[in-house]
């Protein structure tokens, strides 16, 4: 485990940008999905992103991880400018996402979903997995320690073996985030993760995040309409609306911007 | 260019028989979202309910009654197919996915074959309602010899076109016609203005049941209502890819290309490699399409979203 | 009482990850086994009915065996990828010609190699024909492989090349001498088959539960998430042909080679292909187990329709018989997709769940 990182570092500009977004613009036919955004996360943050509906949040999301292609602008990762990739690229390069409407394998057990999670760590071919014993084996149980400790982490043990679809909601969510953390990723995207939970469901998801975040040092980026949440879990806010960058800043910062006030308020005219 | 012409027409002219089936198969497809394996076996079983009692009634009652009748009975019969296929399999499997669907009807297949032939026999039956059999010789003027035509083709293509009509003008006017469009579109909207799904897919499978019928009877003139029938409709389906799952006017095109393009197949490229391309060719065209072009001709674009 | 895990503690997660966790598991597995191996062949050389009779090995027990083997290969397509087919047919017939070839043409090689170098060119060939699924889904692909299903059986009856000259694409099929062994009888052939099954389902069964099997899994489920996890889909569904069409392919050698002996193409017509498919989903889409309770029971339903009115004293011809068959099939698929879509080994499972805690209901 990494050792916790103090967290008024991160939110100081001295930390060097894991992921920056340049000019981005992204529409659909005639639709305009994002125009021309412009932000960066910092190594060992959480960044938030938040903004009304339809305000291309989960579209920013999608661009990041390869799923969606903007027209204009780039993305530089870890230093280096990306290409046009898929989604199993990104996620070869460290990239983990959860999403808004709960995406696991409905067919499959806990347990299992998580251990897909650890599919790019597998080095042993078809032929060897097909044998099972010997090396085939030991990578096995090797991924599966690494697999128990998510599960110990998320307090998930007594559904380890039940299939996800007979789970409820904020469970799955918690199997969700569970197989993103599988994958050790450096940077992991978080779509609405507390989305439909009560108060005590959206307390442990916090203090996932937060764990997850300090322990593990994992770079985090959170769509999240609960403002209360983002306020107190976030290093960094950006704001988007009708997709546009309107603020950028700690939360303390984006609270005071009028164009969010106005945004979330609405103006008197 | 008097053969070319014959092979072209020929083939057009089958092309009419697979669009026909298309057909069945696409309105189901647009109302349910089900690619319906059952269309063959419907056509089948359509065919022999017609052939089964044109033989019975012919005996007692004059020509024209005696179709009327069979016509009559046949139709009863396809709509109490389709209200038992809505009732005991769309109803209990309704917002499970497309491949459970699919295999089911794979199930209603064999079930409406099974049953079929098990109340009307195993024997090939022909089917016989005074449509022209003879070949005749057109354009004589151009060509020497001039170009060998079935009658019986040409009533099929006309038949063909008067159904589409019909439904076309049925889909756009009627106000089911706009209830199964809106159910196409969206299930669950649809519910939710008031649309009785259950109603409209058993309209739906009873259109897709007379389309089938109309089929088997053009169909039955001409070879006979035989259980190789299940297969020659079978190639409806990749006739539906070339022309986009969605599409009527696609099935349409489609269906005249298959039909032109295999004639084409066998009679130039069959001699060289052995013959029977027919068997594979409007699969292997649909393979093709499907590399090329996967929502097919007509079809819409398939957007994936998350 | 005598079923339960009571007492039977994993203190490893090797223990945990074994294929049968209950020692009441392993111990019905062991006896099914001695059964098959020892047991079956042992009734059959002291004469003891009905193992006297070539019948029971020839109509029953090998087919049912080649089959499951047929049936596992498609469920591994259809059961765990996600993918459907229609052309199981297909490939059993080019595993089948292919070995054909390979023995023929090279005498010197064992059959064994001939079989599985016919299960390797079905793989190759599965592959090509799984490409058009990277870009299409679901119900495309059944066209994709419907495709495949009628181009085979037209190759293998008209082109020449492939049956070596014979007309109709009928053949026969060598000798079967594995490494010195003439399996001539039906019991022989029966023990010859098993061990093939035996291994090849094991190989499989460790495939499900390994890394890949997890990756067909997850694209069958969403496979749009499962890419953004990193898993290639191109790489998961092009292995699940592979594999899939090499089990096909061997089963298809198998059934040519040692139930049929000589064969010709329509063996292999979308009729095997339909079958097998019912066998996958009677049995259980994504069970192994599943494929052979599956086989058993699309291959006794007409021998028990054949049997039992007859012995109740109202026979049924022929013909009833298989229009029976047919619409019990069709209405069995219906009844199992919407009452159990796991199937038949689904059905073992609660029962197994059920009597873990008997006599209580919870």
């Amino acid at each position: 485990m990494n050792a916790p990182i103090p967290r008024r570092d991160i939110a100081s500009s001295t930390s060097a940008p894991l992921l920056s977004v340049d000019n981005i613009s992204l529409a659909f036919g005639g639709v305009k999905a994002i125009t021309d955004v412009s932000f960066d996360i910092r190594k060992g943050e959480i960044r938030a992103i938040i903004g009304p509906n339809g305000a291309g949040k989960t579209s920013m999301l999608n661009c990041i991880n390869g799923f969606y292609h903007p027209q204009a602008g780039s993305i530089t990762y870890k230093g280096n400018k990306r290409e046009r990739m898929r989604p199993h690229v990104a996620a070869a390069q460290g990239i983990a996402r959860t999403f808004q409407n709960v995406a696991l394998f409905k067919g499959m057990s806990t347990l299992d979903n998580i251990l897909t999670g650890r599919s790019l760590k597998v080095r042993r071919g078809l032929l060897w997995q097909a044998i099972w014993f010997g090396p085939a084996l030991a990578e096995q149980i090797e991924n599966r320690i690494a697999v128990e400790r998510i599960i110990d982490f998320l307090e998930i043990e007594s559904i380890r073996k039940i299939p996800v679809g007979k789970l409820s909601y904020g469970l799955q969510k918690r199997v969700e985030l569970g197989r993103a953390l599988a994958m050790e990723p450096d940077l992991l995207l978080l779509d609405e993760p507390m989305a439909g939970m009560n108060t005590e469901e959206k307390e442990d998801m916090c203090r996932f995040i937060l764990d997850a975040n300090r322990r593990l040092g994992t770079t985090i980026a959170l769509i999240e309409h609960d403002m209360g949440v983002v306020m107190d879990l976030s290093d960094r806010v950006v704001v988007l609306e009708y997709g546009r960058k309107i603020a950028d800043g700690t939360p303390a910062e984006v609270k005071r911007n009028e164009k969010v006030i106005a945004a979330y308020l609405g103006v008197p005219h | 260019m008097g053969f070319f012409l014959e092979v072209l027409i020929g083939g057009l002219l089958g092309g009419v028989l697979y669009a026909l089936v298309a057909l069945g198969f696409v309105l189901i497809f647009k109302a349910s979202g089900i690619l319906n394996f059952a269309q063959g076996a419907m056509v089948f079983a359509a065919g022999l309910g017609f052939a089964a009692a044109m033989e019975k009634t012919s005996a007692h009652m004059p020509f024209a009654l005696a179709l009327a009748t069979s016509l009559l009975l046949a139709t009863g019969m396809m709509l109490l197919t389709a209200w038992a296929i809505e009732r005991f399999v769309l109803r209990p499997l309704v917002n499970q996915n497309g491949l459970t669907l699919f295999m089911a009807t794979i199930g209603v297949a064999f079930m409406v074959e099974g049953l079929a032939q098990q109340i009307f026999g195993n024997n090939i039956r022909r089917i016989d309602v005074g449509l022209p059999k003879t070949s005749m010789f057109i354009l004589e003027s151009q060509f020497d010899g001039g170009i060998l035509v079935n009658a019986l083709d040409l009533w099929t293509a006309v038949i063909a076109a008067l159904l589409v009509v019909a439904l076309s003008l049925f889909f756009q006017n009627t106000r089911t016609g706009r209830a199964l469009r809106a159910v196409a579109d969206d299930h669950t909207a649809a519910q939710s203005v008031g649309i009785p799904l259950n109603w409209i897919w058993f309209i739906v499978w009873s259109i897709a049941g007379g389309v089938a019928l109309v089929a088997a009877i053009v169909w039955g003139s001409k070879i006979g209502v035989q259980f190789a029938l299940t297969f020659v409709a079978l190639k409806a389906l990749p006739v539906l890819i070339v022309g986009g799952l969605t599409s009527i006017p696609g099935a349409i095109v489609a269906g005249l290309l298959v039909g032109m393009g295999e004639k084409f197949a066998e009679v130039y490229l069959g001699p060289s490699l052995g013959g029977g391309i027919e068997q594979w060719f409007a699969y292997v065209l649909a393979l093709f399409v499907l590399l090329v072009r996967p929502q097919g001709l007509f079809g819409e674009r398939i957007i994936e979203r998350i | 009482m005598i079923y339960s895990d009571e007492g039977q503690l994993k203190t490893t997660y090797a223990a945990d990850m074994v294929i049968f966790p209950l020692a009441q598991d392993r111990t019905l597995f062991a006896i099914l086994m001695l059964l098959a191996f020892v047991g079956i062949p042992a009734l059959a050389l002291a004469g003891i009915p009905p193992f006297h009779a070539d019948y029971i090995f020839k109509a029953i027990l090998t087919p049912f065996l080649i089959l499951s083997l047929a049936a596992l290969g498609l469920n591994i397509l259809v059961g765990y990828c996600g993918q459907i087919s229609l052309g199981a047919g297909a490939f059993m017939a080019v595993g089948a010609y292919a070995a054909f070839n390979f023995a023929s043409r090279i005498p010197e090689l064992p059959v064994l190699i001939a079989i599985l170098l016919g299960g390797g060119v079905a793989a190759a060939v599965g592959v090509c024909f799984g490409v058009p699924s990277l870009r299409i889904k679901g119900l495309y692909l059944a066209v994709a492989t419907l495709a495949a299903q009628f181009f085979f059986d037209w190759l293998f009856l008209r082109v020449r090349w492939f049956t070596q000259d014979s007309p109709s694409g009928s053949v026969s099929a060598p000798k079967l001498n594995v490494f010195g062994w003439h399996a001539d009888s039906a019991v022989e052939r029966y023990l010859l088959v098993l061990s093939i099954i035996v291994v090849l389902a094991a190989l499989a069964k460790n495939l499900v539960r390994s890394d890949i099997g997890r990756q067909w899994m997850a694209v069958r489920d969403m496979d749009l998430a499962a890419e953004i996890i990193g898993i290639r889909p191109v790489r998961a569904k092009l292995t699940a042909f592979a594999v899939s069409s090499f089990i096909i392919g061997v089963a298809g050698a198998l059934w040519a080679f040692v139930n049929l002996g000589s064969w010709e193409p329509s063996t292999f017509s979308i009729d095997r292909s339909l079958q097998i498919l019912f066998m996958v989903i009677v049995g259980g889409l994504g069970s192994i187990l599943g494929c052979f309770l599956g086989a058993a029971f699309v291959l006794l339903l007409p021998i028990m329709l054949d049997i039992v009115p007859g012995a109740l004293g109202m026979p049924l011809s022929t013909d009833t018989v298989s229009n029976m068959t047919m619409f019990l099939f069709g209405a069995l698929i219906v009844f199992f997709l919407v009452v159990e879509p796991h199937g038949l080994a689904r059905l073992w499972v609660i029962l197994k769940e059920k009597l873990k805690i008997w006599p209580f209901p919870y």
